[in-house]
């Protein structure tokens, strides 16, 4: 079975049908997509190390602080009612857009990393036994394994690695055997931010639950390319960030389900998550406030809630499929250069791809493809343990938003062969 | 000559592909780690002092080519210095990669690296044995 079948597809709006893509309009709605970079037109194939922005994120960031700024659950006056209730209606979008039951799953974090860690440090620290087992996979960006070390540390608990098949894709049978009494938790990210590769999600998260143990969801690369249903997948914890996905920076969403959020500690304390506190005890209030200690970054709030609005504008399932369209093109031109290897080639991919580069370091290419224009990501991806399980210390690393173009793969592919004239005269 | 060719001149190129002094140095009084932990670019730097020179100096890791050529061209270059002289090349060198240094104060050889300055992401790759050689100099 497919990984992007095992994905269910975007409910269509009833009545609306798939169109193609319209990429030159959502161009159009990038500013930065226009400028140049050393004399040459920015080809920009970085978003799954950040996504540009549109302009309804910066104006929405720009009339809050114009307009609204105030801060939220605080005053009883009006500018900070009207904060509060823009703040609220992000989380109520949130939910609809990953699918979760209530908005009170919804939790407003840094980023994918800082949900990663409060899931280890509450959930993993109130659960964790000496010699508890937490199943890792190999291909996790290192803000998916030292937050299960750190947690380790405190409760005896080990990590144990679930193996990369030379295909990209996770050993699912190994994976099996691995499950067991001892396994709490299952950290798999749903899509690899260096392969692209896209994990059966849903298989795994029934095998872990069969075992008893939690799953918990690395979202950062799957949210922006696929259509994300928290409760299709049933995983307990999925974390993602707003900048990959259009927003601002500093700002990042985690799901969890009720029941497990109502059973776990504060993970910081402060303002704004109390019920009462005396100077011996304070007790708490219920999530997702709970999780959400001191004043909030509300202006990347408002800010992700626009870039929401904007992506769910979008007819996914041809989002999906240009998408597609891009990383089966980039595979296809790549491969038609000598010394090029696709790491996980035969994995189902978002459209994230990494590759290396016979006799020339990711490095020398990338600043080759600088000088282009192109910006492409080289070095270990923070994730060191999927570049030794390749016998690789770093990939150039070229990834595809919902503004890429042919025309900017095929500029790829003509900076890698210029690449090899530079560097292998 | 373009910015880029003067950055990957064929001097690098070659030094790159065949690097000098490659090889763990048997007999050695001094050694240091390089990583850059952002890039995972890592070289183990071996220097031998007899007393204040340094005679030799070896290298093995693995880089970009910048890095990996500087590497080389480093141990060519150190070798027969003194520590105070080894230290005060290294300044000048990074002075010139960083753009700081005047015209025509490097060894020759070294001026290759002069294109570096135009690409400030790259001079940790081209200072990254440097700064090994001259941990590894601390040692004692």
């Amino acid at each position: 079975m497919s990984a992007l079948a095992a994905v269910p597809p975007h409910e269509p709006v009833s009545g609306r049908q798939s169109h193609p893509w319209d990429v030159a309009s959502v161009r159009a709605d990038f500013p930065i997509l226009s400028r140049e970079v050393g004399g040459q037109p920015l080809v920009y194939l970085d978003s799954a190390a950040t996504a540009q922005k549109p302009r309804a994120v910066i104006d929405a960031i720009s009339a809050y602080y114009e307009r609204g700024n105030a801060n939220v659950h605080r005053g009883v006056h009006a500018l900070s009612q009207e904060a509060t209730t823009a703040y609220e209606r992000v989380r109520e979008l949130a939910a609809r857009f990953l699918n979760a039951a209530s908005p009170s799953e919804i939790i407003f974090t840094a980023g994918t990393t800082a949900g990663l860690n409060l899931v280890a440090q509450s959930y993993g620290g109130s659960v964790l036994r000496p010699d508890d087992e937490i199943l890792v996979s190999e291909m996790e960006h290192h803000s998916n394994i030292i937050p299960w070390h750190l947690v380790s540390e405190r409760t005896g608990a080990r990590v144990v690695p679930i193996p990369v098949m030379d295909s990209g894709g996770l050993d699912l049978a190994r994976f099996e055997q691995l499950l067991g009494p001892r396994t709490r938790i299952v950290a798999v990210t749903h899509a690899s931010n260096v392969m692209g590769a896209i994990n059966p999600i849903n298989a795994i998260a029934a095998m872990a639950h069969e075992a008893g143990a939690a799953v918990v969801v690395d979202g950062a690369q799957s949210a922006p390319h696929l259509r994300v249903d928290v409760q299709a997948i049933d995983c307990d914890f999925f974390a993602c960030s707003g900048h990959k996905l259009y927003g601002p920076t500093g700002i990042g969403l985690l799901y969890g389900k009720r029941r497990l959020l109502e059973a776990m500690p504060p993970w910081q304390g402060g303002g704004g998550m109390i019920r009462e506190v005396l100077m011996e005890r304070s007790s708490y209030a219920p999530p997702p406030e709970r999780f959400e200690a001191g004043t909030p970054p509300i202006a990347e709030v408002v800010g992700l809630g626009a870039a929401l609005d904007y992506v769910m504008a979008w007819d996914w399932e041809a989002l999906v499929g240009y998408e597609q369209g891009l990383v089966a093109e980039a595979t296809g031109l790549l491969g038609r250069i000598p010394g090029v290897r696709i790491m996980g080639e035969g994995a189902d991919r978002v459209s994230v791809l990494s590759f290396m580069l016979d006799g020339i370091h990711p490095h020398d290419a990338g600043t080759v493809l600088d000088t282009l224009g192109i910006a492409v990501r080289a070095g270990h991806h923070c994730a060191q343990p999927l570049m030794r399980r390749f016998g690789v210390t770093a990939t150039l690393r070229a990834s595809f938003g919902a503004y890429n173009t042919m025309q900017e793969i095929e500029a790829l592919a003509a900076g890698l062969e210029q690449a090899r004239r530079v560097l292998l005269r | 000559m373009s910015e880029l060719d003067e950055l990957y001149q064929s001097v690098i190129l070659d030094h790159n592909r065949a690097p000098r002094n490659f090889r763990r140095l048997e007999g050695a009084t001094n050694h240091a780690e390089g990583r850059n932990p952002l890039c995972g670019d890592q070289f183990d730097v071996w220097l031998r002092l007899e007393g204040d020179i340094i005679a030799e100096a070896a290298f093995l890791g693995q880089g970009c080519a910048i890095s990996k050529a500087s590497a080389s061209m480093m141990t060519q270059a150190v070798k027969g210095k003194t520590i105070a002289e080894a230290r005060a090349l290294f300044a000048e060198f990074h002075n010139v990669i960083t753009g700081a240094g005047g015209p025509g104060t490097l060894p020759s050889k070294l001026e290759v690296f002069r294109g570096v300055s135009a690409f400030p992401i790259r001079v940790k790759c081209a200072s990254l044995s440097w700064h090994a050689m001259k941990q590894a100099l601390e040692e004692r």
